[in-house]
């Protein structure tokens, strides 16, 4: 699965539609400096060092980066950890992304692995080419490598600064061509290691600060190219039809009625329905002009009120009990008092700022993608597969998309320009309309959540059982690296076969007897379905979290226990106590009664809720102070203090903006986010009837207190803060007005009918 | 029903042959080679495709280019560059606003007028500003922060 590097010839015919609309600095740019170190680079594998790291003739460094950066500014990360280790400047270093023919596959976007998997080989590959070039200053120098030191890429001896040579010289042109033990895997575990021992945190002067992200001011220029920008010599521009009806297929397409747009024509494989024009304009009115007469709708989807009822009532297609420790049963029986309650998230879109787009030149023996997929190397082998090439035959080229938080649309428009290339014998850019970009992205999973506690006469916690059921987080997988997972396929004959994965709370809490579960129920629809799920950024996270998280607020009232000392109480390991206790502290919290004795007698009540949760590493605890209107129902999520640990801190300023754009997003998912649909269509179409969070409800204000454990390596901060925010935000809604919200989104008409009811 | 149309675009005169009834967005993007004004929804709902008309945010995915003929167009590229940045690009590059930045052209060109008409906004008045746009990467903290950044450097 590995590309094989283009010749040069190739690599300036490649590289030349990248750079004439590339910005320096980015791939264009990088281009021409990997074509600075001339011929011979070893083949593209994982275990050679010159498929990491790059120094070029002039002292600059290039390291490629088989991950990615959609806006959080890992690539500066990874040039903080290259700089550092290999002792030259951070302005020396470029880091290349995204493009096959010079990455390995790490796995692009995911899991929040930028730097907790991908930065662990960029760093083990600079310490080596750090060693090596020592090892031969020494020689040129004749000195041990142990009385060398380093600066800005200029090894001089120690006391003796005129003896010198720099990295420049050193390389001299050339390619490493130096052997890293390497694991033998790709995507996210890929591990490859030289001999050199990297350095420890007290050395790091770059790492653990602020550097900004070079990229802002090109967005902010407006100079920026973005996928949707990229333009082909003799590109076509193609839109898809997709049904009006989830599940139906086309049974008659007349040709004739676009007949007033001669510019246009109509393009279908199977059920796949699209029409290609010259000009972008004539393909946006030929695809809304176009007529389809589509196979007679069945009703593949519940009504939607019963959808939880629906997942309560299905057949399980898996499940497991991952947590079971002691008799929860036996204990329950036991129990003084039983406390009990039910949580229900619904289906969310990713609903990126634009639907996606992606242009694909695929030839009878060789092919290129431009895609805004987090994880171009898997969009390749999806591309490859679906036209009959070889993988290394095809090279994928990011080019940076309207958002992505995961498996959004961008997977199926890669697939579909691909399908409609070939098809047409042309370069074809697809761009989808807001309507497919909301309504037939993949979803993330509805769930219900059941869980039960028992507490002694002390009220001690004497056991504890968490049950989530909902749909698996895979309908389609985490890649489209096959075509069943993608629309373009599965509408073109590939049977999708989905991954039964589901989760349960990851937290550290010691109760005695302890048991968390869960199951999965079959997709509504089995394939083109527009309610099928995918990864949304962390995957369950908020679903799990707000039911385990608001759960234990329920147990701490029910105990007549502070939320944050019953959480303290049940948790040992001293970095959670510390991320507890930092957000509490920073809050300003104190112990009193609960809910909230001073709600406030006018129509406005005030509240404060905590959660606290993990992930992979990474402990997060929020406190939530929100108002609620009792007459409205709306809830203003209004200061947030978040205490956040993850390892060591490469970038303290990135980091921050990172966790405020999970903060933000995060309430926007528990306030206003629901696909809407009915028995045969989804109705959430566009930003009118899938609302998400506009400027007026964004908090007043976000505290961030960044907790920094050099001694720990990096795990991940893009998603982790995600799935602490909806729990914190219930949990003081609670407090606020003494009714438990347990359904999200917690809409003004649901909490007005909370405060009815109570 | 093509026809010559005339605008005037980042302070340079522009003419292109289109279908009037079409959105000055294709217009800017297809026709004039304009990439910063993106397409978010085609429907006037997110901000993505902002740029002043004749001083005004307009967006210009549902604005016929036929009803702007002869107006000057400002997008994002033309209300300042690297050299002569506007202050709310200062502030947001000083900021780091950006996670994607696909939603840029509806915050700046919408809160470039707002400071213009309103140089020293209360917090208050720039959400209301602001109101209808959309940043689906939850940047709204920075956002906040850059315009008051920039108000203050107006003064």
């Amino acid at each position: 699965m590995t590309p094989a590097p283009l010749s040069r010839r190739e690599f300036l015919k490649a590289g030349a539609l990248v750079v004439s609309f590339m910005m320096p600095g980015t791939v264009g740019g990088a281009l021409e400096r990997v074509g600075a170190t001339t011929g011979g680079k070893p083949p593209l594998t994982p275990d050679e060092l010159d498929s990491w790291i790059a120094v070029l003739p002039d002292g600059r460094v290039t390291a490629f980066f088989g991950k990615m950066d959609m806006g959080q500014g890992v690539d500066v990360a990874i040039a903080q950890i290259v700089a550092d280790e290999l002792d030259v400047a951070f302005d020396r270093v470029v880091v290349v992304m995204g493009d096959t023919a010079f990455t390995c596959n790490q796995g692009g976007a995911s899991g929040s692995t930028g730097v907790q998997r991908g930065g662990v080989t960029l760093r083990y590959a600079a310490a080596e080419a750090r060693r090596i070039l020592l090892d031969r200053a020494a020689e040129k120098l004749s000195v041990e490598v142990a009385q060398l030191t380093v600066r800005d890429g200029v090894v001089s001896v120690a006391g003796d600064p005129r003896r010198r040579a720099s990295y420049g010289e050193l390389i001299n042109g050339q390619h490493f061509h130096h052997k890293l033990e390497w694991n033998k895997q790709y995507g996210n575990p890929l591990l490859a290691k030289g001999l050199a021992i990297p350095k420890t945190a007290s050395e790091y002067r770059i790492v653990g600060t602020s550097i900004p992200q070079r990229i802002v001011a090109d967005k902010v220029f407006g100079a920026l190219p973005y996928v949707t920008d990229v333009k082909v010599d003799g590109m076509l521009h193609a839109r898809v039809v997709r049904p009006p009806t989830a599940g139906c297929a086309p049974v008659t397409v007349d040709e004739s009625s676009i007949g007033g747009i001669p510019a246009a024509r109509v393009i279908r494989e199977k059920d796949l329905v699209a029409v290609v024009a010259e000009r972008e304009w004539d393909a946006v009115r030929a695809a809304a002009t176009l007529k389809v007469t589509w196979a007679q709708p069945c009703t593949p989807f519940p009504p939607m009120e019963t959808l939880h009822e629906h997942i309560r009532q299905a057949k399980p297609i898996g499940g497991g009990v991952p947590v079971n420790k002691g008799d929860v049963e036996a204990a329950l029986k036991t129990a003084h008092r039983l406390i009990e309650a039910e949580y229900e998230w619904p289906l969310q879109s990713h609903a990126s700022m634009g639907p996606a787009c992606a242009v694909a030149d695929v030839r009878a023996d060789q092919a290129t993608l431009w895609t805004g997929s987090q994880k171009p190397h898997y969009a390749r082998n999806g591309v490859a597969k679906l036209v009959g090439l070889p993988p290394e035959k095809v090279r994928a080229v990011w080019v940076p998309g309207p958002g992505s938080y995961g498996r959004n649309d961008a997977g199926d428009a890669a697939l579909d320009a691909a399908l409609l290339s070939k098809l047409t014998g042309r370069p074809v850019r697809v761009q989808y309309m807001r309507h497919e970009g909301t309504g037939w992205d993949p979803k993330g999973p509805a769930a219900v959540y059941r869980a039960r506690a028992g507490l002694d006469a002390q009220g001690t916690v004497v056991a504890y059982d968490f049950f989530g059921k909902g749909f698996t987080r895979q309908d389609v997988a985490t890649t489209e690296s096959d075509p069943k997972d993608t629309l373009a396929g599965q509408l073109t004959g590939y049977a999708p076969k989905p991954t039964v994965i589901f989760q349960v709370p990851a937290e550290a809490y010691d109760f005695a007897n302890k048991r968390c579960g869960w199951e999965c129920i079959a997709p509504l629809l089995d394939r083109g379905s527009p309610l099928r799920t995918g990864h949304l950024r962390d995957p369950l996270g908020p679903e799990t979290h707000f039911a385990s998280e608001s759960f234990i607020d329920e147990v701490a009232h029910a105990a007549g226990v502070d939320p944050v000392a019953f959480r303290l109480r049940h948790v040992s390991d001293p970095r959670h106590v510390a991320v507890i206790t930092a957000a509490a502290e920073k809050a300003g919290w104190t112990a009193r009664p609960y809910p909230n004795p001073r709600r406030g007698t006018g129509h406005v009540m005030t509240g404060r809720g905590v959660s606290y949760t993990e992930r992979n590493g990474t402990i997060v605890a929020v406190v939530a102070e929100v108002e609620v209107d009792r007459r409205s129902g709306r809830v203003w999520a209004k200061r947030f203090t978040v205490a956040h640990d993850c390892g060591l801190i490469i970038n303290p300023k990135g980091l921050e903006l990172t966790i405020e754009g999970n903060v933000v997003q995060a309430v926007s998912r528990t306030l206003f986010e629901e696909v809407a649909f009915d028995r045969d269509r989804v109705l959430s179409v566009d930003w009118a009837s899938y609302p998400i969070l506009e400027i007026q409800d964004a908090p007043e204000r976000i505290d961030i207190v960044l907790i920094n454990r050099p001694d720990v390596a990096s795990s991940g901060a893009g998603e982790p803060s995600t799935r602490t925010v909806p729990a914190a935000i219930a949990n003081a809604i609670f407090d606020a007005t003494g009714v438990r919200l347990r359904r999200v989104p917690i809409t003004p008409e649901r909490v007005r009918a909370a405060l009815a009811r109570a | 029903m093509s026809e010559r149309i005339r605008l005037v675009v980042d302070g340079k005169p522009a003419e292109l042959d289109a279908d009037p009834a079409m959105p000055l967005l294709y217009a800017l993007r297809a026709d004039l080679a304009l990439n910063n004004p993106k397409f978010g929804c085609g429907l006037a709902q997110c901000g993505a495709c902002t740029v002043h008309v004749d001083g005004r945010p307009t967006r210009s995915c549902v604005t016929p280019v036929g009803a702007v003929k002869g107006k000057k167009i400002t997008t994002l590229a033309g209300l300042g560059t690297p050299e002569r940045p506007h202050p709310l690009q200062t502030a947001y590059i000083g900021e780091q606003v950006p996670q994607c930045g696909y939603c840029l052209s509806g915050w700046v060109m919408t809160a470039a007028a707002l400071l213009r008409d309103t140089p020293k906004p209360s917090d208050t008045q720039i959400r209301q500003a602001l109101a209808g746009l959309k940043c689906r990467c939850g940047t709204h903290m920075a956002i906040l922060r850059a315009v008051k950044r920039a108000a203050g450097a107006k003064a």
